[in-house]
């Protein structure tokens, strides 16, 4: 099992280094295809493992995209002047500039979410079932419509992203993001495997299963649960610095807390690929962007309708996802025991 | 096992990303010339990006079948790509790489709205593929020295400032006081600036300054305070939506104002459809079917609107005619160049200089077209029958600006 | 921060009737939502959509010539077959699940019904005229469009009546028996298949008066519908489920909210003010009833 791993991670890790290489005119595809599925593996911590389902990771992404961005323009440049009259003002970062300006704000977007996760989940996380969706979906949308009203970081105007230095070839920019985005992947699901391999896991799923007994077992499952949303907020935000610089123009509806696509798609990645499962977000993900993608070139003027009726499909046909419902047919494959005498006594309650 | 299947799944990713793109095309395919266009066919711009796409694909259908483009001394027609950027600027700078690394696109027109352009400029400017576009016209777009981005139209901010140098001329060059409503997006705040430039020039007083969400739906709270502070202007820019919604509920609250300024009224259809109602307001336009400028192709602007109508079905808003000449721009610009080498087809057109049916066009070093100015028209009502009219600058005026506005208990 | 509407109160007034009357219509929407969240444990994404389709029912009246007042009439009759419709299509196979798996079913719903009616119905954005007048008081500075007034007066009609009709009628009755308890009234001889259609469709009819109400009053396109989404949604997580009164006074008080919001703090703040008072009025039940150990359900 363990060399069967190996090699699975070392072919996955070349994949990803040779990508950009292999398939150039995909690279922005790829990236984005990165942070989907950071955005899908970190939502799972929460709605799969969790059993809370969130709208509002959104909320970290946006906010680690306009504080990567403020943050690189602000260490060079008064932000107020960049952003003024829908940025007329012409900066420009020299190669050091952007690179520190992009690193340091980087981790402030990593930084930043993480901090305000902490301090919000107290309040927010102790709201149960749909309750903690509705609030946090209104989180989400509360900040998206707040940061369109904001003057320094754009507001109505949008902020436009430093560009890329001329530096290197065509292709460097597209790699720089595409690498950025692949190696903040590779972080993202090393953290939540290592996590998922400890008792933290099982916390999450006991509190899943039954908070209250959880509790009265003694976790303190409040703990458990902001630490939980601190993790993804970390790597949320990561994500959503990254696709600032990536897209170039932020806009608070559209681009940063865009709640209707991101943070509606970032729990259907979850749910089509298995939630509850490390690999699940990953192959929702990776199936998931290929189905929009393929959508959108074949069905055009008709993407949404054949998305919309995917979706359907999937909630209700394949609930568990993919990875649930290779488990469901192949459950020694994934290494559960079943008792024959057992299965075939099982009556279906119609 | 599990390694096997998510193997495959990999491989058969990659299979599927691969046979997900179109075939390659080249900048030029056997006779034709690609154009790569991202365009709102869905989301809250849908209205005016379909304006924009008939605009773009009527120009298309008539240089075609008016011998076309002549290059090399070979002919060739123009065909455009188009894919749907939802009206989400994230989308459309997705499409932008999409068009120009996948499908091998070297020439691009704009899409509609400055904050698509200012998320797709980028894209071009850093792939040096020339984009002519008739839509975004944020000055922002303008100063950042992007070389390869041409606007066809004049910038935002020369929207509506004219309104108020005219409501301070009739105000016997004494300073007005302005109300202003503008939608949260990049067009309308720009279009804002130049109010706001204009109020400080003419040292005008500034009474109200909102803000309208995207999704407005409701003016009653700022057309309350209009009421209540009484301005001598009242400027309103929301896109389609932001008119239709003024228009209405200017009339249902009887608001007087002595001039009220806006911008989309004919993307709105409102002397068409709200006549009554959108009487004597003033309209920033781009271009009208009654100036004078001609060319070869469309003649001039009577018979655009005649042709466009007879096409579409309905009167065509200046979106759509802006469109068709950035059309008329590349033609010339191809011709002149007499290439397909980008950066030859970008020299000829920094050097455009010529008369469209929509306005004269020649390009600023920013890219800005710099030879056709702004036209303000007013909604002038014959009974039942209402009509635009151009009112300023005198040049083009084909009426009187009517001034004050009659109030509603007089209507 | 504009503090012009306390210069100048009358504004308040204004902000008030205007506030109050666009609550209304909202709680008509929030009344369909709270009845299928409680009969069928259902959270419909796609409410808004439901209610733009009214909407464009009553633009076609009024394109053809008839009053688009008689919308309400006739767009109501129309939703509620497609709400039935769209029951026995997709929402039959949601209804006894997750109350999750209802928001991401309706979510799908709601992305396809936009696009479907913006190619139906094209991307323009349209308003029907009811050319109803406005009514003036005090001194004509304060101005009450007649739409809005009408609005409300069918809103409050159509409640009164649905509340009626509950209570009355065989199948309110056993719309109410299903919501209290699902399986004892099946036993007890309720087809609750039946039930649940009918709840949808009436909630797609209240839908249907609701957009002809905003075709006349506001603007459609199809992609406005959210907004009315999230409000009527908010109306009911505030006012709480099964409380109908609650959800009429909600309404209005959110209504006001939103006026008084869009005076003081700005227009540009005005809906972002409405969802940060809703995680505010979240989090506020939350910490009251950890004191008591509990938690919303």
């Amino acid at each position: 099992m363990k060399n069967n791993n190996i090699i699975l991670y070392a072919a996955i890790l070349i994949f990803g280094v040779l990508a950009p290489f292999m398939l150039p005119a995909f690279k922005v595809q790829l990236s984005i295809l990165c942070i989907l599925i950071v955005l899908a593996l970190t939502w799972n911590i929460q709605g799969g493992e969790m059993g809370y389902n969130s709208f509002g990771n959104i909320l970290f992404y946006g906010l680690g995209m306009y504080i990567c961005a403020s943050v690189q323009v602000g260490m060079f440049f008064p932000l107020a002047e960049w952003t003024e009259s829908g940025g007329e003002k012409t900066f420009v970062h020299t190669p050091t500039q952007f690179f520190q300006g992009m690193a340091f704000g980087l981790l402030a977007a990593a930084i930043i979410p993480t901090i305000v996760a902490g301090l919000i989940g107290y309040a927010i996380l102790g709201l149960r079932g749909h309750y903690f969706a509705i609030c946090t979906l209104g989180l989400g949308v509360a900040a998206g419509e707040i940061s369109g009203g904001i003057e320094i970081i754009g507001a109505g105007q949008g902020f436009t992203t430093p560009p890329f230095p001329e530096i290197g070839s065509l292709e460097s920019r597209g790699q720089f993001f595409y690498f950025l985005s692949f190696i903040v992947l590779v972080l993202t699901f090393v953290a939540v495997k290592s996590v998922y391999s400890t008792r933290f896991r099982l916390v999450l799923n006991a509190i899943r299963d039954n908070e209250d007994k959880a509790e009265a077992m003694g976790i303190q499952t409040m703990k458990y649960k902001i630490i939980g949303w601190m993790i993804s907020a970390f790597f949320c935000g990561l994500a959503g610095g990254i696709m600032g610089g990536l897209v170039g123009y932020i806009d608070s509806t559209d681009v940063a807390f865009d709640g209707r696509e991101m943070g509606v798609f970032m729990v259907l990645m979850a749910i089509l690929g298995g939630k509850g499962t490390l690999w699940g977000p990953v192959i929702g993900a990776t199936l998931f962007h290929l189905f929009k993608e393929g959508f959108w070139t074949y069905f055009l003027g008709w993407q949404y309708v054949a998305l919309g009726v995917l979706i359907v499909v999937i909630v209700i046909y394949f609930p568990e996802g993919l990875m649930g419902w290779l488990r469901e047919k192949y459950p020694e494959r994934f290494g559960e025991v079943v008792d024959e005498a057992d299965r075939k006594a099982q009556v279906e309650l119609k | 096992m599990k390694l096997n299947k998510i193997i495959l799944s990999f491989i058969s990713a990659l299979a599927i990303l691969l046979s997900s793109s179109t075939t390659s095309f080249a900048k030029v395919v056997g006779d034709k010339i690609v154009l790569g266009s991202a365009i709102s066919l869905t989301g809250k711009y849908s209205s005016n990006g379909v304006h924009t796409q008939n605009g773009y694909n009527m120009a298309v259908d008539r240089i075609n079948s008016m011998g076309g483009v002549k290059v090399g001394g070979k002919t060739y027609k123009f065909e455009i790509i188009y894919y749907d950027d939802e009206s989400n600027p994230k989308r459309a700078a997705q499409l932008a790489e999409r068009l120009i690394s996948q499908d091998g696109v070297e020439y691009m027109l704009g899409p509609y709205s400055s904050g698509l352009t200012k998320a797709i400029a980028p894209v071009t400017e850093k792939y040096g593929v020339p984009m002519v576009e008739a839509n975004g016209a944020s000055r922002s777009l303008f100063t950042k020295g992007y070389k390869y981005l041409f606007a066809v139209l004049a910038p935002a901010n020369l929207y509506l400032d004219v309104a108020i140098d005219l409501a301070v001329e009739k105000n016997g060059g004494k300073p007005v006081s302005v109300a202003m409503a503008f939608e949260q997006d990049a067009f309308s705040q720009d279009v804002r600036l130049g109010v706001l430039e204009a109020i400080k020039r003419t040292g005008s007083k500034k009474v109200i300054d909102d803000k309208l969400p995207k999704e407005l739906n409701d003016m009653a709270a700022t057309l309350a305070k209009v009421k209540a502070v009484k301005p001598d202007v009242l400027v309103v820019s929301g896109h389609t939506k932001g008119a239709l919604t003024a228009v209405r509920q200017i009339a249902e609250m009887k608001v007087d104002v002595p001039m009220l300024a806006m911008t989309h009224c004919d993307a709105a259809k409102l002397s068409k459809q709200h006549g009554k109602n959108s009487q004597y307001a003033l309209c920033a336009s781009q271009w009208h079917k009654t100036l004078t400028y001609k060319d070869n192709f469309f003649k001039d602007g009577m018979t655009y609107d005649a042709d466009f109508k007879k096409l579409f079905d309905y009167a065509p808003p200046y979106q759509a005619a802006e469109s068709s000449a950035a059309l008329l721009v590349f033609k010339d610009a191809f011709e002149r160049a007499n290439s397909f080498d980008k950066v030859k087809v970008r020299d000829a057109l920094a050097a455009t200089d010529m008369q469209t049916f929509y306005g004269n066009i020649k390009f600023a070093e920013g890219g800005q077209n710099v030879d056709k100015p702004m036209v303000l028209f007013q909604v002038m009502c014959d009974g039942d029958k209402c009509e635009n009219k151009v009112v300023a600058p005198t040049k083009w005026a084909s009426a009187e600006l009517i001034h004050p506005i009659p109030s509603w208990s007089k209507r | 921060m504009d503090l012009l509407i306390f210069q100048v109160p009358i504004l308040m007034v204004q902000a008030s009737l205007d506030g109050i009357l666009l609550g209304i219509l909202f709680a008509l929407i929030a009344y369909g939502m709270a009845l299928q969240w409680g009969v069928m444990n259902i959270i419909n994404i796609a409410q808004g959509d439901l209610v733009i389709l009214g909407g464009y029912i009553t633009y076609f009246m009024y394109l053809s010539g008839i009053h688009p007042a008689l919308g309400v009439i006739v767009a109501p009759a129309i939703m509620y077959f497609v709400g039935v419709g769209l029951y026995k299509l997709v929402i039959n196979k949601v209804v006894d699940r997750d109350l999750f798996i209802s928001i991401l079913a309706t979510f799908g719903i709601s992305i396809l019904f936009m696009q479907l009616m913006n190619f139906a119905f094209g991307a323009d954005v349209v308003l029907a005229n009811s050319e109803f007048g406005t009514t003036m008081l005090f001194n004509n500075s304060v101005t009450l469009p007649n739409s809005k007034l009408f609005s409300a007066l069918i809103s409050i009609i159509f409640a009164i009546g649905l509340v009626v009709y509950m209570k009355k009628s065989k199948l309110g009755r056993a719309i109410r028996a299903t919501a209290q308890n699902a399986r004892a009234a099946k036993i007890l001889g309720v087809d609750t298949e039946k039930v649940y259609a009918a709840t949808f469709g009436i909630n797609a009819a209240l839908c249907g008066v609701a957009g002809a109400l905003v075709a006349i009053t506001f603007t459609i396109h199809p992609y406005m519908g959210l907004p009315y989404t999230i409000r009527s949604f908010m109306i009911v997580i505030i006012a709480g489920l099964g409380n109908l009164p609650g959800v009429a006074v909600s309404g209005m008080g959110l209504g006001m909210f939103e006026e008084f919001a869009d005076y003081i703090l700005g227009t540009e703040f005005r809906i972002g003010s409405v969802f940060l008072l809703l995680v505010l009025i979240l989090v506020y039940r939350r910490f009251k009833l950890s004191k008591k150990r509990e938690y919303l359900k």
